[in-house]
């Protein structure tokens, strides 16, 4: 008992654990439409546009989150944007935008002397570093993107699976995509503090893709996505606290040992069903 | 009384290619209007103008008397062809249909017993009740289309608009459909509906429209099989199969100049 109780008697533990809970169910239910819209690549790539908000920032002398999340919904609207101006696929729309804003990261630290932004912590993350302020803050937006999910959740759904029909239908998709991009952008930032810039996509991606192994129903995935990316982020957690390693690639490394669990999974619930459908047609057998 | 669909001089256009040129078109309460021409001829177009999917260039396109994109939600239902959708999204045929339930409902609105028996309904009216749990990946290409009617039936829309959904179902199906329709213009609903087939149009329709990005013809099927506009697309999907290429100039139809009524 001692072992699970042990970490958590450091109060910096606790308030990593609650941060990582709520990054990891938060980025999983986000990320159940971002697969289901074959839009695996926008955690990276907000993630990575986030990197010029994060200079701009420094350069102003303000929150280096603030200056990132600024950065990433302007990017995510200029990616629909661009999407629908440009008549381009959504994967390349990201991959203009992306590099272009991360582009300018770049160029405006390449013209400072002096940097002295703690750069490991966003590419990485430090969750163990959170404090009481960073907590209420990731707290308050994960609550408030959460509660847009569930205000928003049929109308995500139908323009996930038919944008068209449901456009004629008067559900905005357009609308619902822009919406659906911001809400994508300040979840990357929310996940950027517990495993950086370089790992966030997984905790958008992995958890859904675990899940849309093991079920075939929207609802059902979207909970064991949320099940999963609690699990990951908990046990990743206890895993880096025990192994001494980096928290944010932990939690990362748990979520992809689940993906391939479930993987391992369905592949034997396929192969007894096989096996079921060849006993009961024995000619098929032959 | 002000018609279901009221289309005045419309003009839809991609960039610089004219789709649908001076389209007039009026379409009742209860009526169910077949809409017939090779491909290319501006079928899917004209369906998804009127769905309010496509701005028009000029002219006016009125609905019940608004355009398109200002009626509440949920007032009309288009039904795509299957090929535009990911089967493989993790939905059962239930799920499909109830999302015909969402333009219908609020966010604080809970998914009721009045929508379950609507999904019910639907599901009935198409004889899909059966396989309401199966995935929709598990199912035909006539029992998907089947699925995208039930979802349309489940939303009470206010007009139905149908593109080719007969191509390539089985008869079965397509008697299902064909009933579905005169059982829907018969309770006041007007139905817009593209087809391939040129076979059956009187059992289907109330009127007919013969369309190669113009209106070539409209009428009553009776009178419209029997004019030159339907003898020659007709004549044109027989010699051609459908093929077409989409961007030759309606003007160079020379092949079949008898189909200018």
């Amino acid at each position: 008992m001692n072992v699970l109780t042990a970490p958590f008697a450091y109060p910096f533990m606790m308030r990593a654990a609650i941060a990582a809970l709520a990054v990891g169910v938060l980025c999983a239910a986000m990320g159940t439409f971002v697969i289901l819209r074959k839009l695996a690549f926008i955690g990276d790539g907000i993630a990575h546009a986030s990197f010029a908000g994060i200079v701009i920032a420094y350069l102003r002398g303000s929150n280096y989150y603030l200056g990132a999340a600024v950065v990433a919904v302007l990017t995510a609207l200029g990616i629909g944007f661009v999407h629908r101006r440009g008549r381009i696929s959504m994967d390349t729309s990201i991959g203009v935008l992306f590099t272009g804003a991360f582009a300018l990261g770049v160029f405006l630290m390449s013209r400072q002397s002096n940097y002295a932004v703690d750069l490991e912590s966003f590419l990485f993350g430090n969750i163990l570093a959170v404090q009481q302020r960073d907590l209420e803050i990731v707290l308050g937006l994960t609550i408030g993107v959460a509660i847009a999910l569930l205000v928003l959740y049929r109308g995500l759904l139908s323009t996930t699976f038919d944008p068209v029909v449901a456009e004629a239908s008067g559900i905005r998709a357009g609308v619902y995509e822009y919406v659906l991009l911001v809400l994508v952008a300040l979840t990357v930032i929310i996940g950027i503090q517990s495993v950086g810039i370089v790992l966030v996509a997984a905790l958008l991606v992995t958890p859904a893709a675990a899940a849309y192994q093991l079920t075939k129903r929207f609802a059902p995935m979207f909970g064991l996505s949320m099940l999963f990316g609690a699990v990951s982020s908990i046990g990743g957690l206890y895993l880096s606290y025990y192994a001494r390693g980096s928290s944010g690639a932990t939690i990362v490394l748990f979520t992809t040992m689940l993906f391939f669990l479930a993987l391992a999974l369905r592949s034997v619930r396929q192969s007894a069903a096989r096996r079921t459908i060849h006993a009961s047609s024995p000619a098929l057998s032959k | 009384m002000t018609a279901a669909v009221d289309a005045r001089d419309v003009e839809v256009r991609y960039d610089d290619f004219v789709a649908l040129d001076t389209i007039a078109l009026r379409v009742e309460p209860g009526e169910a209007l077949g809409i017939v021409g090779p491909n290319g001829s501006g079928k899917s177009t004209l369906l998804k103008a009127v769905a309010g999917l496509l701005p028009i260039a000029s002219g006016t396109l009125h609905v019940f008397g608004q355009p398109p994109r200002r009626l509440p939600v949920g007032s009309i239902a288009y039904v795509p062809q299957v090929e535009t959708v990911d089967w493989s999204f993790p939905a059962s045929v239930w799920d499909v249909v109830a999302m015909g339930r969402f333009p219908r409902l609020r966010f604080w609105n809970r998914f009721g017993a009045a929508d379950r028996a609507a999904v019910e309904h639907a599901l009935d009216a198409v004889d899909m009740r059966s396989l309401a749990h199966r995935h929709i990946a598990e199912l035909s290409g006539g029992q998907q289309q089947r699925v995208f009617v039930a979802r349309a039936l489940a939303q009470h829309p206010r007009v139905l608009l149908l593109d080719e959904p007969t191509t390539g179902v089985d008869a079965a199906t397509e008697a299902a459909l064909r009933e579905v329709v005169r059982e829907l213009a018969r309770g006041g609903l007007p139905v817009l509906m593209s087809t391939h087939d040129l076979e059956s149009v009187e059992r289907w329709f109330d009127r007919l429209m013969v369309l190669d990005r113009r209106v070539l013809a409209i009428g009553t099927p009776r009178d419209v099989v029997e004019g030159g506009a339907y003898a020659s697309i007709r004549e044109h999907v027989h010699t051609h199969g459908h093929l077409r290429l989409d961007h030759e100039p309606h003007e160079a139809h020379a092949f079949h100049p008898e189909i200018h009524p």
